[in-house]
């Protein structure tokens, strides 16, 4: 038996933005009341509550904040494999956003390394089109 | 404001898994306990409420069933919060100050065992850009602990401490679920169990429930001997995204902290949930707590933690101190939420 919840709910005109954003393989975050550039974009500015519109696009190359290795769980990124999970601040972007970075051990893994991301080949506007990051070839 | 305080507290002997007995059995012997302590019967609670969690027990509405722990006939007053207690006891205190009911029965519950509860608090995170991923609770935690340890503020050998120190007071709690004297240094010994994270760092799985009563003014001095005023109580809430707050320190905390009047006076002890050690010393910071106050005095979350009732066991335990007389100003505090997204602070007196 099949269970299921038959409904469905739009994303709105800022999540929603963010993932079609996915869907083309572009990353875009919203600029917040004080002018930082929030990533993943929010409708409201965390601080002040102001409702936020300006959207901006968001490279696609960025660096480790924080990180914590795991042996790969269940449903997680990486079907299972031992990965890293990290907070991702992208290149002009304020903020960091969660994901998985696909490296072979904790090793090679660290604050402040550069990361880019690993786009899946069929994309349908969910924040899974983003398989996982890798480290950024070329950088140390 | 009416003067509200904690003027009965029981909790269960919590355990890794309690399976001779389902929510209701598990919470029915610690009601009467509390109820008992207040020297009241259901006939004077004037008002009841829960906190528990609908993804722990598997089922919708599993709150309803769990009334059959108080008897809901005839009618009684009741209402649920999907939180842990503490923001029940919160509801059950504006319910108070609003003048019509004088006694109030708080409780919570949780039984972590049926499932993976790592898995299970994935479902409370934000639904687009967080649960899709499934970052169980420890990889989570182990983003704050290193992100912390990164600021240099804190060191690995500190984070034992708070470990090693739970373990030990626990000792002198019997419904403490993980008791033991450990050194730290026998703990930094111990290898990762998901980097930077030791098994230490992280509470133990706990199966657990707990209840309160409160009563307001001359009706709580009628019935307790003791009883531990609540002075200030506030909550409050930070983004639900892990990237857009500082995780090295609590903002929600500090905030709740000032309204409840932590600082207005010198506190004796406090009762912090901290499910993580890393926790513990951003909520020390926070809560501008120096070395002279003992922290957890019970053993805290990392010596039991049945989700759903750790942070009212907080404020339970706080207020039992209290009455007891071992203490006469105490900070006691509940979390919720990934990371310490949301707080509760509550500042508690004797007379």
């Amino acid at each position: 038996m099949v269970i299921e919840y038959p409904f469905s709910r739009t994303t709105g005109p800022v999540i929603g933005a963010f993932l079609t954003g996915l869907r083309e393989g572009v990353v875009v975050g919203i600029k917040g009341s004080d002018g930082r550039v929030l990533m993943p974009p929010t409708e409201y500015d965390p601080v002040t509550s102001e409702s936020l519109n300006e959207m901006v696009e968001v490279g696609q190359t960025g660096q480790v904040t924080t990180w914590s290795w795991t042996e790969g769980r269940r449903y997680q990124p990486l079907d299972g494999r031992p990965f890293a999970w990290a907070l991702i601040k992208l290149d002009g972007a304020d903020t960091a956003m969660l994901h998985a970075v696909d490296v072979a051990s904790p090793d090679q893994m660290s604050i402040g390394m550069r990361v880019r991301i690993r786009w899946r080949a069929e994309r349908e506007g969910h924040i899974r089109d983003i398989e996982c990051f890798e480290p950024e070839v070329g950088a140390s | 404001m009416r003067d509200v305080a904690i003027i009965s507290f029981a909790q269960t002997k919590h355990a890794r898994a309690i399976t001779d007995a389902n929510e209701v059995e598990m919470l029915m012997p610690v009601v009467r306990e509390a109820l008992d302590g207040a020297g009241v019967g259901m006939d004077r609670v004037g008002f009841t409420c829960s906190g528990s969690t609908d993804y722990l027990s598997g089922q919708a509405f599993s709150f309803v069933m769990t009334l059959d722990a108080v008897g809901p006939w005839p009618p009684i007053a009741e209402s649920h919060v999907e939180m842990d207690g503490a923001w029940a006891l919160y509801e059950a205190w504006v319910k108070l100050q609003m003048g019509e009911v004088d006694v109030a029965l708080v409780y919570a519950y949780g039984k972590s065992s049926p499932g993976d509860v790592t898995e299970v608090l994935t479902r409370q995170l934000d639904p687009y850009f967080l649960a899709p991923l499934w970052p169980d609770t420890i990889s989570l935690a182990g983003l704050q602990t290193r992100a912390l340890l990164e600021t240099g503020r804190v060191r690995e050998a500190d984070l034992a401490e708070v470990a090693a120190r739970s373990r030990r007071d626990a000792l002198s709690n019997p419904y403490a679920l993980l008791a033991r004297d450990d050194s730290p240094d026998a703990l930094l010994a111990e290898p990762f169990i998901a980097e930077p994270m030791h098994k230490w760092d992280c509470p133990p799985i706990t199966d657990g429930a707990a209840a309160v009563v409160i009563a307001a003014g001359d009706v709580a001095r009628e019935l307790s001997s003791r009883p531990a005023w609540v002075r200030g109580i506030d909550h409050r809430i930070e983004s639900q995204g892990l990237g857009l707050r500082d995780l090295t320190t609590s903002a929600s905390t500090r905030l709740a902290g000032e309204k409840a009047g932590v600082a207005s006076a010198p506190v004796d002890f406090a009762e912090l949930h901290a499910p993580f050690t890393a926790q513990e010393l951003i909520l020390r910071e926070s809560l501008g707590l120096g070395d002279d106050v003992a922290i957890n005095p019970s053993g805290g979350a990392l010596a039991a933690n049945p989700v759903m009732a750790a942070g009212l066991i907080r404020l339970g335990e706080a207020a039992a101190r209290i009455t007891r007389g071992e203490g006469n100003r105490a900070v006691a505090h509940a979390t919720s939420g990934p990371l310490l997204q949301q707080n509760l602070v509550c500042v508690l007196e004797g007379e």
